[in-house]
């Protein structure tokens, strides 16, 4: 029998050397005359250990990492492909402490599987939640998801079972189910990591809510900022074809559906769904205003069905375990669970799948390990560049979006960046609204004009330019920005800048009692 | 000559994608893809290609980052600037970037073999500070390690 080893192709991985290794490790084995069979996975997330390379054993797959390519030698000498002890042995993957404490349900087969080999997809339980939904009427396929209490994992949270029902109640000769993959936020890549870990579960979710609202055509609007995640759902969407899981008769089951990959083009905007639409008719990717809903009136002005990667990647287990499965996990009406990723100044960063009502505290001590630094960290954007920066004193509040919502700050799509005390809030803040004058759509006012004018005022805020007046300028500008922008980019940068004045106003050199 | 032969590439990349539902951002993408940029003369051809208004087809090229209306360099590198690298020191990369090319963002070296570009996330937070060269993601990129990569792609290029 063949000895198998995982390297992954995760483009996190490959960013540190993963590729390299693999081919030092075929070549060590030929050298040497072993017979090894390389498999390429996703990334279980744990980045500070990566690459991390896994051996299949008697006893399960037992893990090694971080690899270079100089500990080959010294991998093989140890016997590391028996599970043999070497400095570099993590013991047995799943029981790794970081692994072994999350609830695994969306990402459950990412790192685990060979990402294009639909044999181990099947192997994982794939295509067990199309089975049967196949076997369903389109009512009681949103009726499954509507159950599971599953909201949009991409920012605004709206329950996605009611989304569905929306367009499969509108009457029309072509619907679409459009994933919006333009994860744009800093500090998110769990879009990333299903897609290029996988993306069979990703096929396999968009083509149950084709079903259940009788789309059968699907757009994936990657940004292009992915090349990986670009090849690896082509390659996916082919093998999908070929073996009869897409195409013209789902399952032999009479039903059509398609997918096609469209790449955007480095605007952030394009995130927002009806700017993504836009982009996807070939047009600049500019914010329509609601209504018409894009579930009535949407791609091409047909009803189409919007989610977020994560979203249509959780749907195949909703269908395959049951709505009362997925929604067990949670809080409240945060149901189900949300790939947290930890990024920025941490030791530990990486991917942490858990129910909702977890708290920053534990994300970034207990599993982030604190700061990389080794400096206090001293806050924490959640929920992307228009996300609020949330300082240590409401680390403890549970994570769960109504918690959040109620402080003034957003989870959407999961993605915490810590910085340490080094930061400079004041710069942060600025950053912000210079984020928003590049990437704003340009269509409205508060947005378009409000974001310039915010980096000038807090620019003389920092020069210490009549700063009352400033202050009051800035919050003003934000009200106007909050209550008059069309779409959440304009609506929302204010988050990151309210956020950094209140909790951190001494570097604006102001006091609180200001800053409110 | 070169304007001639990019004239017949546009015109097969047009013709290769303009029976697709929005085609004028696939068409955008293979120009691009092939040439490197998108050259001034593609915009009258998608235009009656797709029966567009030039001012609409210039109105998508300009409102995308990713699209190049120069040519750019044997090599093509972006900086991410986006927050999980600024918290690992993606500012500081930025200016030694700038600084030891001699090129601003937007600009390409004296000696044609790099171009730099800003990009806003690449994925990688959690191997910040990080940078594309093409369709290569590197994390955890200091100014030695910067400084060890460009000499690798000039080197490629006088290979």
């Amino acid at each position: 029998m063949n000895m198998t080893v995982y390297v992954p192709m995760d483009s996190g991985a490959a960013s540190l050397g993963a590729h390299e290794l693999a081919q030092a490790i075929a070549s060590e084995a030929a050298r040497r005359g072993i017979a090894l069979e390389l498999k390429r996975n996703g990334s279980r997330g744990m980045y500070w250990l990566e690459p991390m390379i896994e051996v299949e054993t008697p006893a399960g797959r037992v893990a090694y990492g971080p690899v270079r390519r100089e500990d080959v030698p010294g991998l093989f000498d140890a016997g590391f492909l028996n599970g043999g002890c070497h400095a570099l042995a993590l013991g047995p993957t799943e029981s790794i402490d970081y692994l072994k404490r999350q609830s695994r349900l969306t990402l459950q087969r990412v790192g685990v599987v060979d990402a294009l080999s639909i044999t181990d997809y099947l192997a994982q339980g794939g295509f067990a939640g199309l089975r049967r939904a196949v076997r369903m009427s389109p009512a009681e396929i949103v009726a499954e998801v509507t159950e599971s209490g599953l909201r949009g994992r991409g920012g605004a949270a709206f329950p996605t079972g009611i989304k569905w029902n929306t367009v499969l109640n509108t009457t029309a000769d072509q619907k679409y189910i459009a994933c919006n993959a333009d994860e744009g936020d800093s500090g998110t890549f769990s879009d990333r990591m299903l897609m290029e870990g996988d993306p069979f579960c990703l096929i396999e979710g968009m083509t149950i809510a084709g079903l259940a609202v009788g789309a059968t055509r699907g757009f994936i609007y990657l940004r292009s900022e992915y090349p990986d995640a670009h090849r690896v759902l082509l390659a996916a969407i082919e093998t999908a074809r070929e073996t009869g899981y897409l195409g013209a008769d789902i399952l032999g089951a009479g039903k059509a559906f398609d997918i096609e990959v469209r790449l955007g083009a480095g605007a952030y905007i394009c995130g927002e769904e009806t700017a993504m639409l836009e982009s996807l008719e070939g047009k600049r990717g500019i914010v329509r205003a609601k209504p018409p809903l894009p579930a009535i009136e949407g791609l091409f002005g047909k009803p189409t069905v919007i989610n977020n990667v994560i979203s249509l990647a959780s749907v195949p287990i909703i269908l395959a375990m049951g709505a009362a499965y997925y929604r067990d996990y949670g809080v409240g009406r945060s149901r189900g669970t949300l790939p947290f990723q930890l990024a920025g100044n941490l030791k530990r960063p990486g991917l942490v799948e858990l129910a909702f009502g977890t708290t920053l505290r534990e994300l970034l001590y207990d599993f982030g390990g604190g700061s990389a630094s080794g400096r206090p960290i001293r806050a924490v954007q959640v929920g992307g560049p228009l996300g609020a920066y949330v300082p240590e004193s409401q680390f403890d509040v549970a994570l769960d979006y109504e918690a959040y919502a109620a402080m003034g700050a957003m989870i959407g799509h999961g993605g915490l960046v810590a910085f340490d005390d080094t930061v400079d809030m004041a710069h942060m803040a600025r950053y912000a609204m210079e984020f928003c004058a590049e990437e704003s759509c340009g269509k409205c006012t508060p947005c378009r004009i409000g974001s310039t004018r915010g980096v000038e005022v807090i620019d003389r805020l920092m020069a210490g330019e009549a700063r009352g007046k400033q202050l009051a300028l800035l919050n003003s500008l934000c009200d106007t920005m909050e209550r008059g922008s069309m779409c959440a980019m304009g609506g929302m940068t204010p988050y990151p800048v309210r956020s950094a004045l209140k909790h951190f106003p001494e570097d604006f050199g102001i006091d609180a009692t200001q800053a409110a | 000559m070169a304007a001639l032969d990019n004239r017949e590439f546009i015109q097969t990349a047009i013709d290769g994608h303009r029976h697709l539902d929005g085609a004028l951002l696939p068409a955008l993408h293979a120009i691009q893809d092939g040439l490197g940029w998108v050259p001034p003369e593609a915009t009258p051809m998608l235009a009656e290609a797709l029966n567009l208004s030039r001012a609409e087809v210039h109105g998508v090229i300009s409102f995308y980052h990713h699209f190049r209306t120069t040519p750019p360099g044997r090599h093509v590198v972006q900086v991410c600037r986006a927050e999980a690298c600024q918290a690992m020191g993606a500012s500081a990369l930025e200016a030694h970037a700038k600084r030891s090319l001699g090129a601003d963002f937007g600009q390409t070296t004296a000696d044609a073999a790099i171009t730099l570009e800003p990009v806003y996330c690449l994925g990688n937070c959690a191997c910040s500070p990080a940078v594309r060269i093409g369709d290569r993601i590197v994390g955890r990129v200091d100014a030695t390690r910067f400084d060890a990569l460009m000499a690798e792609l000039r080197e490629e290029a006088t290979a």
